[in-house]
């Protein structure tokens, strides 16, 4: 019998949930960059990425479709650990103190925080729009069956969904930057538990909680073996 | 058989681009109109066989429908369509009302405003607001732009058509084709001020002839176009096949387009540049030497207890 | 036309009557257009359907297909009675004052010499009384009871509003109207023309109506005058070429006529058609009928017409009936006995009335040659094309040769257009495949004979061995050689009344003043003489220069006769030579001669206050209200209902079965039994063209083809409501002789009619579609009309019949 050498990282986001959450990025990314240009003119040049203008017309919504679905499986995962509860509300009331960084005033915080609870309900309302609105003015497939009012309508509203999604997409990255850890996070999974201690310590709690368990099965489970001639 | 259609050099708005385009060598060159005197129209349709002729269209063999009316709509072989109407007046005597239409050629065109393509929808400096179809991406952004419902998208290779007002022609000294085309003299074609003359003519004339609502439609919200009707009744347009009353392009196009976007993109750069500086000034989030020790507490805490519990077991052994 | 398309622009009111302008001459209907924005000019439209025309018109008045005599004989009545017409005028140039046989009458709807037993007139009463010297005796104050005037005015007193109202179905007060509008133009400073198309022939009284107008316009003063005029638009585009050349079955080229069987003698041929003036001065420019003839005789057998053999007045035809026109040849078909048909640009499967009986006639042909550059329904008559033409082709025997021809694009030469100017054109690309001009392909025909003739010899050869073919390649003769073949030259040196010298032997002519009956010039075509003069070639001239203002432009084209523009218009001009008004002037006497913007039709030095009248080519050198023993079912035109009517009686004359339908006109006996009732048939159909298409040629035009793709029928929204019928709902038309299925197109445009007392309800049917080329397939409109034509001409009467509506 030897004492289990304790792990200094907690898995955060398992394989699956990773893979997915980069596929959902990685397609984002595209969708702005490929929307961009039919957005403004000053981003005309993106096009080329895409193998020119009318590609890129025609690229742009199956991109889409294609990170609606990765999004949807992302949805439903996410979904319970992103409900609002009321300790959120108190973290958004000291929206000063997590951008001064003053972590230590800051309200307990769960495995999200009020912030990515926020990204989670932002990305899913503009996404559901953007699709509906995408497929109103998609072209050819749909556009011309549409009435005018409503094709009016889907143009700017996917303008505007588009505008706040890419808003929330960049306050999402620059708080994965500007969180030390959390990039590694969802790349290799995992965090370490002074990390998660820090920034998520109800989930850090629970966390260890589950460790302690964990480690209290193991151990009976080796000492009836042991008992056990 | 056509002659070259789009001449760079005369272009003076281009879509989606946000330098201006030439506007210097505009002496001498007047904007032109289409005068189309509704009330001289006998729909014989001449001005739509033209229209295919001289721009290469061939549209499908449709069906009847129980009107006159063929093709039913505009599309991408068909740039122009005559529209009837059978209306009893006020007198209760019945006018057959034939609108012939097609592109408005708006001063301020909504198409070209809506579209995201650069140089795609271009306007002349004669007023002519033609599709150069080689740079079109077909998104139909120019159909939702449109007041009057004109623009149509090939479902062949993707991409917008309109009426040029046969701006290959007009660059070359002719009339649009269908003008050339009219038995009757209902179209007519010249500069814009000789027009708006005539069509003060013909308004007068009508009125001698008892239209006391004869007008000329030539809608100020759109900045005035470059096709103006002479109607019997121009205080109700839309009796002639709900021509709009009042077209402008739509707030809905406007909001999205116009100061919007360029806002919208700034502040896009804006947010980026906002995280920027919030980095440099408020500096990264990390967790402390603090938490570490935390944890490592915790976790010295947890093997006590948990070596404290295997000694107990042991103990307990008999 | 009297007058011609840009004359239409000086009118002050134009009568679309019979005739849809707009609809079948879009580009000539410009020229109503100019009259009503330049010449502050009224365009009245009188039709069954509010249509194109009516569409741009200042009024619109509905009426009853067929009933047009009706209309303007009450105008004739009203104009009268009111006094509103130009008395100076019909003094002067009609035949108002001439005094009609005693023994002439009129009773219970028939004139005086009708024949039950055949269906046709003794004519001998229709005459004037005519003095010692064959003059008509005369009557300056109009009052004598049995001048022209009066009997014409007994004859339309019972042409009262009500009645007209009752038989037409058209509101009262829009009868007025028109008639006082009409009525304005009786002053010297105002005309009025009519223009009129198959709107007017195309019924068994279609000549008649046409004589209506004519009288109407002599009463108002309207003829020779600028803006005057009866105006026939014709239809096709070389139509008029067709009549002018002599075409027709009993015509020779230039209205010369051919002899019946009864006329195997030369001098009684001539002496009947050189008539002699029957007022005493007149020109009658008939007089020198034998000038024609024997110059035409002297081109088509040169050498071979000699006085000694009449001029080979025996190798002409004899006709042993009066027309040899298409229902009496479909009708001989149909019995067999006439078993091969060269079928020249023509479509009769589609083209003439009751498809069903010309189906059976082409079925017993042993052979049919069709010359046309397109597939025609007519060359596959015998294909199974399913229900739009349920042939079985194991029982038709016919063989059909197809022979390719050019179009019209393809090929030089020149048309003649409704104002009787030819206008040469060139081609504009060259003929597709094995594709030959109709010239070639009958000159081909002709040298086959010929060479069989001469090789094999045969019955009367001479005709065929003697014709004169002097044409350079004589497989195919050049157009240019055949205008200046009509036009005609000098063989010998042409000599005037004074012995000088007037055209050298091998010049062409002048014009038709020098022809001679010696037969010292040859020509093809006397009214055409001038075309092709010594200066070149008159037709390519397109000179559009109007020194005058009034749109005559002398020097574009060539207008037959002697490059007139406009006929009769010595009437232009008073008595006493000054126009009747400055604006209306076209030639006037200027001491010495006559002049104006117009060639004067009338001899250019007979100065005014002699006794000739400018109808110079009537032998009373007058405009003929009563038209004598010309025309025949009358000298005054009278209303008779179609031969399909949806009533029970002609309201004139309801106790009169003989007078119901025309008196003259010839029914065969087949014919008459295909004819339905309106009990079973109720409505009242014409058919009629759209502007989309060309008869039955531009549904092989994809563009034709997209403007109007499918067949369909108008219906009026009262009717519509009554069958339950809705807009674009497929519908059964049907009548006695077969059905057809189309969209309906229902309309306001077409209004119930309250005639004779009860609801007459219209259907407009578009002759277009068949089940050939680029549009929708379709049954053929010529399915439902009837064999019946007009007792004059035998157009058929395609505008009036009766028709059961069904929705499908």
């Amino acid at each position: 019998m030897s004492l289990a050498k304790s792990d200094p990282y907690l898995r955060r986001y398992s394989l699956g949930e990773r893979l997915n959450h980069w596929l959902v990025a990685i397609s984002f990314v595209l969708l702005v960059l490929s929307g961009l240009p039919f957005f403004h003119p000053f981003f005309w040049s993106l096009t080329g990425l895409f193998g020119g203008p009318t590609m890129t017309r025609i690229l742009h919504p199956w991109i889409g479709l294609f990170m609606v679905l990765m999004f949807a499986i992302m949805a439903v995962r996410f979904f319970k650990e992103s409900l609002i509860r009321r300790h959120d509300i108190q973290w958004l009331k000291q929206i000063d103190d997590v951008l001064a960084n003053r972590d230590e005033k800051l309200p307990p915080v769960g495995k999200n925080n009020a912030g990515q609870k926020l990204v989670y309900w932002i990305m899913l309302g503009c996404i559901i729009l953007l699709l509906i609105t995408g497929v109103m003015i998609w072209q050819p497939l749909v556009g011309e069956a549409m009435p005018i009012t409503l094709r009016r309508l889907a143009s700017m509203g996917h303008a505007y969904l588009a505008f706040l999604a890419i808003i929330t997409l960049i306050i999402h990255i620059y708080s994965g930057i500007w969180v030390k850890g959390s990039f590694q996070a969802m790349v290799r999974g995992r965090v370490s538990k002074a990390w998660a201690r820090h920034h998520h310590d109800l989930w850090y709690e629970e966390e260890m909680e589950k460790e302690r368990k964990h480690r209290e099965i193991s151990r009976r489970h080796d000492h009836s073996e042991q008992e056990t001639p | 058989m056509r002659g070259e259609q789009i001449n760079l050099q005369n272009v003076i708005a281009r879509s989606a681009s946000q330098v201006p385009s030439p506007q210097e060598r505009t002496g001498g060159i007047d904007r032109v109109t289409k005068l189309i005197d509704v009330s001289r129209c006998i729909g014989c349709k001449a001005c739509q066989v033209a229209c295919a002729e001289w721009n290469d269209l061939r549209d499908e063999v449709g069906n009847n429908v129980g009107e006159y009316d063929n093709p039913l709509d505009l599309s991408p072989n068909t740039w122009q369509v005559m529209r009837f109407d059978e209306y009893e007046n006020e007198q209760g005597n019945l006018e057959w009302l034939i609108r012939k239409d097609n592109c408005m050629h708006c001063a301020e065109p909504g198409c070209l405003e809506a579209c995201p393509a650069p140089g795609a929808i271009v306007q002349y400096a004669n007023g002519i607001v033609d599709f150069n179809s080689e740079h079109c991406i077909g998104c139909g952004y120019c159909v939702t732009g449109c007041p009057f419902d004109v623009p149509r998208i090939s479902e062949v290779d993707g991409k917008s058509y309109k009426c040029t007002l046969c701006s290959d022609r007009v660059f070359h000294g002719l009339e649009p084709a269908c003008v050339k085309s009219c038995p009757t003299g209902s179209i007519m074609f010249g500069t814009r001020d000789d027009m708006l003359d005539l069509a003060e003519t013909r308004t007068d004339f009508l009125r001698s002839r008892g239209y006391d609502n004869a007008g000329v439609y030539n809608p100020e919200g759109v900045d005035g176009t470059h096709v103006i009707y002479v109607l019997q009744h121009a205080d109700k347009p839309q009796i002639y096949s709900d021509l709009p009353e009042d077209p402008t392009i739509s707030p809905m196009v406007s909001a999205w387009k116009g100061v919007t976007k360029p806002l919208a993109s700034a502040a896009i750069g804006l947010a980026a540049l906002t995280g920027f500086l919030h980095y440099v000034t408020a500096g990264p989030k990390e967790y402390s030497e603090e938490d570490e020790q935390a944890v490592r507490d915790d976790e010295a805490r947890q093997r006590e207890r948990e070596s404290g519990e295997a000694q107990d077991n042991r103990e307990e052994r008999p | 036309m009297t007058n011609h398309w840009v004359d239409i622009r000086n009118a002050d009111l134009i009568i679309a009557m019979g005739g849809n302008p707009a609809e079948a001459h879009p580009v000539g209907f410009r020229w109503v257009m100019e009259a009503r924005e330049h010449n502050d000019a009224r365009l009245v439209v009188v039709d069954p359907r509010f249509n194109r025309t009516a569409a741009v018109a200042d009024y619109y008045a509905e009426i009853r297909t067929g009933t047009d005599i009706a209309f303007l004989g009450g105008l004739i009545h009203y104009l009268i009675e009111s006094g509103r017409f130009q008395r100076d005028y019909v003094l002067a140039y009609t035949d108002a004052s001439l005094v009609v046989r005693e023994d002439f009458g009129f009773e219970d709807g028939l004139f005086t010499g009708y024949d039950a037993d055949n269906g046709e007139y003794e004519m001998d009463t229709w005459q004037y009384e005519y003095d010692e010297d064959g003059h008509a005796l005369r009557d300056p104050t109009l009052e004598h009871p049995r001048c022209v005037f009066q009997l014409m005015r007994q004859h339309y007193s019972r042409y009262t509003i009500d009645v007209v109202s009752s038989v037409c179905g058209t509101p009262r007060e829009k009868i007025q109207r028109v008639w006082d509008m009409a009525a304005e133009t009786a002053a010297p400073d105002r005309t009025m023309t009519f223009l009129y198309a198959l709107g007017w022939t195309q019924h068994s009284i279609g000549s008649q109506i046409i004589r209506t107008a004519a009288i109407v316009q002599l009463l108002l003063g309207n003829m020779g005058l600028r803006g005057g005029g009866v105006n026939a638009l014709r239809g096709h585009s070389n139509i008029q070429g067709l009549t002018d050349l002599g075409l027709l079955s009993d015509l020779l080229p230039g209205y010369l006529s051919l002899p019946s069987e009864d006329e195997q003698d030369y001098e009684e041929y001539i002496l009947e058609r050189a008539r002699p003036p029957l007022v005493a001065e007149e020109v009658s420019y008939w007089r020198h009928y034998e000038r024609f003839h024997v110059s035409l005789m002297k081109a088509w057998y040169g050498d071979a017409a000699t006085e000694a053999n009449d001029w080979c007045y025996d190798w002409l035809p004899k006709l042993g009936e009066d027309l040899y026109d298409i229902l009496h040849t479909f009708e001989r078909m149909h019995h067999g006995e006439i078993n091969g048909y060269l079928c020249q640009g023509f479509n009769p499967l589609a083209a003439f009335p009751h498809k069903a009986k010309s189906t059976a006639a082409l079925s017993r042909l042993r052979f049919l040659v069709v010359i046309d550059p397109l597939r025609t329904e007519t060359a596959e008559f015998w294909k199974n094309h399913g229900e739009y033409n349920d042939v079985d082709p194991a029982t038709i025997d016919t063989e059909v040769f197809r022979l390719p021809t050019t179009a019209f694009a393809e090929e030089d030469g020149t048309i003649v257009n409704s104002s009787r100017w030819l206008q040469w054109f060139w081609r504009a690309a060259p003929p597709p495949g094995e594709a030959l001009p109709d010239t070639a392909i009958l000159a081909g025909i002709f040298l086959r004979l010929q060479r069989l003739y001469q090789e094999e010899g045969g019955a009367f050869p001479d005709p065929i061995l003697n014709l004169h073919w002097p044409y350079r390649r004589p497989e195919e003769p050049s157009p240019e050689e055949l205008a200046r073949e009509y036009n005609g030259w000098a063989l010998e040196d042409v000599f005037d009344e004074d012995r000088n010298l007037v055209v050298r032997a091998g010049e062409q002519i002048e014009d038709f003043g020098f022809l001679r009956a010696d037969g010292s010039t040859a020509c093809g075509c006397w009214i055409f003489a001038g075309c092709w003069t010594e200066a070149g070639n008159q037709m390519i001239r397109r000179d559009n220069s109007d020194p005058y203002g009034t749109g005559q432009t002398l020097g574009w084209a060539w207008s037959w006769p002697a490059n007139r523009r406009i006929l009769y218009n010595r009437a232009s001009a008073r008595p006493d030579g000054t126009p009747w008004a400055a604006n209306k002037a076209v030639v006037w006497w200027n001491g010495q001669r006559w002049v104006g913007n117009d060639v004067p039709d009338f001899p250019v030095e007979s100065a005014p206050g002699g006794n000739q009248g400018p109808f110079i080519m009537n032998q009373t050198g007058r405009g003929q209200l009563f038209a004598r023993d010309r025309m025949k079912e009358g000298p005054f035109p009278e209303h008779y209902e179609p031969f399909e009517t949806p009533i029970a009686d002609n309201p004139l004359h309801p106790d009169n079965p003989l007078a119901k339908h025309n008196p003259g006109a010839r029914v065969f006996e087949q014919d008459r039994e295909n004819f339905g009732t309106f009990e079973e048939f109720p409505h009242a159909a014409t058919s009629y063209r759209l502007t989309e298409h060309f008869h039955y040629w531009t549904m092989h035009n994809r563009l034709n083809a997209i403007a109007q793709p499918e067949k369909f029928v108008e219906i009026g929204e009262a009717l519509a409501e009554e069958l339950g019928i809705a807009k674009g709902d497929r519908v059964r038309v049907s009548s006695k002789r077969g059905h057809i299925d189309a969209v309906a197109v229902v309309t306001k445009r077409i209004r119930p009619l309250q005639v004779a007392g009860q609801t007459i309800h219209q259907v407009g049917i578009p002759l277009h579609w068949g089940y050939l080329g680029e549009t929708k397939k379709s049954h053929l409109t010529n399915t439902l009309t009837p064999s019946v034509g007009d007792a004059n001409t035998q157009t058929p009467e395609y505008k009036s019949f009766l028709v059961r509506v069904d929705k499908l």
